[in-house]
């Protein structure tokens, strides 16, 4: 059954093919064998997801079933739920069980999906390579040598591994599209605004958003619809109606305008993932597209700007884990000052901890305008540079990152692990919508090729995503360990 | 020297939204600890915060009432620091784009003298949760009922003169917010709080004397108090070669004194930026226009009106239109009655002083204003006495009696005015007295006047005081005289 993708899953859920307790057994089984190795989840809730199986089957029984009822899925650790610990992979929260859903989670609830567990991440989504985790790195299913990529690392591995047919994550830098490309998968981050942060354990909350990672394009049209639309517990998710990203995933793409942006081709590259790109790009044309060269003059820009503006809201979004009312807190506090600074100094990690201290200096009194003021214009000027390429081109394609996955350990330098979200991270500055598709592998190792359009046209994306992934079949290749292990 | 005091007021005012500035938990006052704090306003992970638009539209009903400019475009920041009572570790609050810009207040002093008093802004912010010292054994309890609590910071220039001149202030803005119902600005329960900023500079000289922020000071007494003892402080300390220095000092009302809370050098550096979680506050013209015209008529324009159409002296003016409800109240009485000045004395007499008393609001006041008009048209047309009246008060105040005529009715209160029973008393009275008719016969013709008391004492209570005094009087004079 893991050979199927969600859409071929559904279908025979529908057909009476299996049962979703039986497909849901499946993939526990398969988590329960394999996860030792991957460590891609850090609670699997089995006995929950038997239940809910049973009440999808009846509603199927009953005719009552939602196209996606009885699907299996994963949540990353940073989506809040009821009952389950959301620790977003931090000592921190290793003991919070919230006393609420997210809105995306209640949402999936609601079309009768399944939540195997909760994935293995980066520390509150702060990382490019799942190793900054309190629960250990994740390994990448096409090498165990390798890093999944991350922050939502536990979740691309997952699904890459066929431990779950697909599953959520949240990309404030690149953290579905980086993690999709290494793990070979395909990861969708939308719009800001497009679908709700409400329970999602906030980063930067001007960058957060969340989106499906699964199989295909086609499997994220599904997803999507489900997950997106306006929030009322949102300020920041969009009044605006949800199209029908599955129907419109077959129009033809004769006269589509690709635009390669020459900073994304440039230094720092590896040439087999330049090579692995333009052969996707040369797939495009033969399906009717035509391709030009743009420019995005302030690319160069949107490492520090982020670096900047990031680190501000996250110093501030993370002052509440003081030990005080939830979350990890200190034995014995000597007085006020004793308990904050031990309660924290114990339950963030290293990166957690230098992103406090950034964003705490930059928001400075003396500071603010050199570092805080600048950066904001600065995303300005990024989000302008889109906004023109885009009265030009449909669409811009290149590559999600400049190497596949490295391998764990390799990045020691926080500044080259920061440097691995150069394509990525201004998308989110931006806050347009950007996918991540199986483009080839080098050395053994998935390539990711990265699509962008502008604000709300997620269904083009898909569209455009889609049409590739039936020209090819780089989405449909499976690392060995899929079946050697589970 | 001549010392000059320069204070300037930052008035924070609980509005009276039923639901909190950014979550749907209750306001109400008074629960037991930590039962209206939702996951909003105890700061858990990856909850919203969703403005309350109702604390926006008071917001700009105050902004109105003081003739600001209300800014089209306003943006929460949020403000950096770690209290165990602050559970997100910032207060969302505006620092840069406020959402009231600067307008200013008519204040009126005990002279009946005015004096405008400019506003620099005010800005919409979420209250903080309460530290419980008490009880606690050596730990701190955290009570977080109050966390998220809309809050609207009105912030003075620096244009006040005197302690009286900050009191009066304080009570212009009480009774504007109170006026347009956006606070209940009850000072006991920190419905108004404020922090005074005062210095002190030599008589004639142009520039600000350093000054010291007085924390939380929470009723009119207790502003005038710590600014006279801060005043006194900071003179003491310059005379004696001294200098201010700038921190932030703290009212203790046992003591009567002020003491330092932090310098300027241990001030915390609140990182403040825009909130990303909150979109800016967009506010139209038809809006603004549409809150316009829903303004009930203000302190001053009632003021203003009472004296000048309504003849009062500035005095009662300002005392009667301080409170809305009572302004409204005197207004029923008036419009019952007919005579501002009579219904000005009996609403700032006779029922002040019973209300006082009784330690009750006019809102509740166990006479209501339609019965006390009636009252006194029945004293105005000579149906009862003064005295009288002061009895019909009482019995309504105790609730004997739907109206003045009912109980006038009731206890025979009617004065008499009907001469010829009148008459029939005194010849009464005259009949039986004498040997006091004979003393009255007998005296010098200039004591007399003081004899006829008596007489009319006696008339009186023949008559259970329903008499009308100024017919006996006449009466009995002419009678006596009669007899010479």
């Amino acid at each position: 059954m893991y050979e199927k993708t969600l859409t071929q899953l559904a279908a025979a859920l529908k057909s009476g093919e299996f049962s979703s307790r039986e497909l849901t057994a499946h993939y526990l089984q398969r988590i329960e064998k394999a996860d030792g190795k991957l460590n891609s989840f850090i609670s699997v809730t089995a006995e929950q997801a038997l239940k809910q199986a049973e009440i999808a089957d009846n509603a199927r029984a009953a005719g009552t079933a939602g196209p996606l009822a009885g699907i299996p899925l994963a949540l990353k650790d940073i989506f809040c739920t009821r009952d389950v610990k959301t620790s977003c992979g931090s000592k921190m929260l290793d003991n919070f069980i919230a006393p609420y859903n997210a809105t995306v989670v209640e949402k999936l609830h609601a079309a009768g999906t399944i939540s195997l567990g909760k994935t293995n991440m980066d520390e509150f989504a702060m990382g490019s390579s799942n190793e900054n985790s309190f629960y250990g790195p994740v390994k990448n299913p096409w090498d165990l040598t390798a890093v999944p990529g991350g922050s939502s690392g536990g979740s691309a591995a997952a699904v890459a591994a066929g431990l779950v047919p697909a599953a959520m994550g949240t990309d404030t830098g690149g953290s579905i599209r980086q993690p999709a490309a290494f793990c070979g998968i395909t990861g969708l981050k939308p719009t800001y605004g497009r679908v709700s942060r409400f329970g999602i354990i906030a980063y930067a909350s001007s960058l957060d958003q969340a989106g499906p990672m699964a199989r295909s394009a086609e499997d994220c049209a599904h997803l999507l619809g489900v997950i997106a639309g306006h929030d009322g517990r949102d300020s920041t998710s969009v009044a605006r109606g949800v199209p029908d990203y599955v129907e419109s995933l077959n129009a033809p793409l004769s006269g589509l305008k690709i635009g390669l942006p020459k900073e994304y081709f440039g230094d720092g590259l590896a040439p087999d993932v330049e090579k692995a790109v333009r052969e996707a790009v040369k797939v495009y044309e033969s399906l009717g597209a035509t391709v030009r060269e743009v420019s995005l003059p302030h690319t160069h820009y949107a490492i520090p700007a982020y670096y900047v503006i990031a680190p501000a809201e996250a110093s501030s979004n993370l002052s509440r884990y003081d030990g005080v009312r939830f979350g990890h807190r200190c034995d014995n506090p000597s007085d006020l000052i004793d308990l904050y600074t031990r309660s924290r100094a114990e339950g963030f990690g290293e990166e957690v901890k230098r992103r406090i201290l950034i964003g705490t200096h930059t928001l400075s009194e003396g500071f603010f305008d050199a570092y805080y003021t600048k950066a904001q214009q600065v995303r300005r000027l990024i989000r302008q540079d889109f906004l023109d390429a885009f009265e030009d081109v449909d669409v811009l394609m290149g590559p999600a990152s400049p190497t596949p996955a490295f391998d764990l350990g390799a990045k020691k330098d926080p500044v080259s692990m920061y440097l691995q979200d150069i394509y990525t991270i201004a998308v989110n500055l931006a806050g347009i919508p950007g996918i991540s598709v199986p483009a080839g592998f080098v050395g053994g190792r998935p390539v990711g090729l990265q699509i962008l359009g502008t604000h709300f046209a997620e269904a083009q994306l898909l569209n455009v995503a889609h049409q590739f992934q039936q020209a090819t079949d780089w989405h449909l290749q499976r690392p060995a360990f899929a079946e050697e292990y589970a | 020297m001549q010392w000059e005091t320069v204070i300037g007021l930052e008035v924070h005012v609980q509005l009276a939204t039923r639901s909190k500035i950014f979550s749907g938990a209750s306001t109400a006052f008074g629960a037991e600890p930590n039962t209206q704090a939702c996951a909003v306003d105890l700061g858990l992970p990856g909850v919203l915060p969703v403005l309350n638009e109702q604390a926006v539209a008071m917001a700009v009903q105050f902004g109105l009432a003081v003739h600001a400019d209300i800014a089209e475009v306003s943006v929460f920041d949020r403000k950096n620091y770690f209290y165990p009572d602050l559970p997100k570790g910032y207060q969302t609050s505006q620092m840069y784009h406020p959402i009231v810009g600067p307008g200013d207040v008519e204040i009126t002093l005990e002279d009946g003298s005015t004096k405008r008093i400019r506003i620099h802004h005010a800005h919409l912010e979420e209250d903080a949760g309460k530290s419980l010292h008490e009880d606690f054994h050596g730990m701190t309890g955290i009570d977080l009922n109050r966390a998220g609590t809309p809050l609207l910071e009105i912030v003075s220039e620096p244009d006040m003169r005197s302690a009286k001149e900050a009191a009066a202030y304080l009570k212009a803005i009480h009774s504007i917010v109170t006026y347009l119902g956006i606070s209940d600005g009850n000072m006991a329960e920190g419905s108004m709080r404020c922090d005074v900023n005062v210095s002190v500079r030599p008589k004639g000289q142009e520039a600000f004397g350093t000054r010291a922020e007085i924390k939380n000071v929470n009723s009119f007494r207790f502003v005038e108090r710590a600014i006279a003892f801060e005043v006194e402080r900071q003179i003491e300390l310059i005379e004696d070669g001294g200098s201010v220095i700038q921190e932030t000092r703290l009212f203790d009302p046992e003591r009567d004194e002020t003491r330092s809370m932090r310098t300027k050098e241990e001030a915390n550096d609140y990182r403040y930026f825009p909130c990303p979680d909150l979109l800016p506050v967009v506010l139209d013209q038809a809006y603004l226009d549409h809150l316009r015209s829903q303004l009930p008529e203000l302190p001053a324009d009632k003021r203003e009106r009472f004296q000048n159409e309504l003849g009062l002296s500035a005095y009662d003016a300002n005392v009667i239109s301080a409170s809305r409800d009572m302004a409204e109240f005197f207004e029923v009485v008036h419009s019952v009655c007919g005579d501002a000045k009579q219904a000005a004395n009996w609403v700032q007499g006779e029922l002040s002083g019973a209300l006082n008393r009784e330690s009750l609001s006019i809102a509740n006041s166990p006479i209501s204003a339609r019965q006390l008009g009636e009252l006194i048209s029945r004293v105005l047309d000579d149906t009862i006495s003064g005295k009288a009246a002061k009895d019909v008060f009482q019995a309504l105040w105790n609730g004997q009696g739907e109206s003045a005529d009912e109980v006038i009715e009731a206890k025979g209160l009617k004065q008499v005015t009907d001469t010829g029973a009148i008459e029939a008393m005194i010849d009464q009275v005259i009949a039986e007295s004498p040997a006091q008719v004979a003393q009255y016969r007998d005296s010098e013709p200039e004591k007399r006047g003081k004899m006829i008391g008596y007489f009319v004492g006696q008339v009186m209570k023949a008559s259970r005081g329903t008499a009308n005094p100024q017919q006996v009087n006449g009466l009995l004079k002419e009678k006596l005289d009669a007899l010479l």
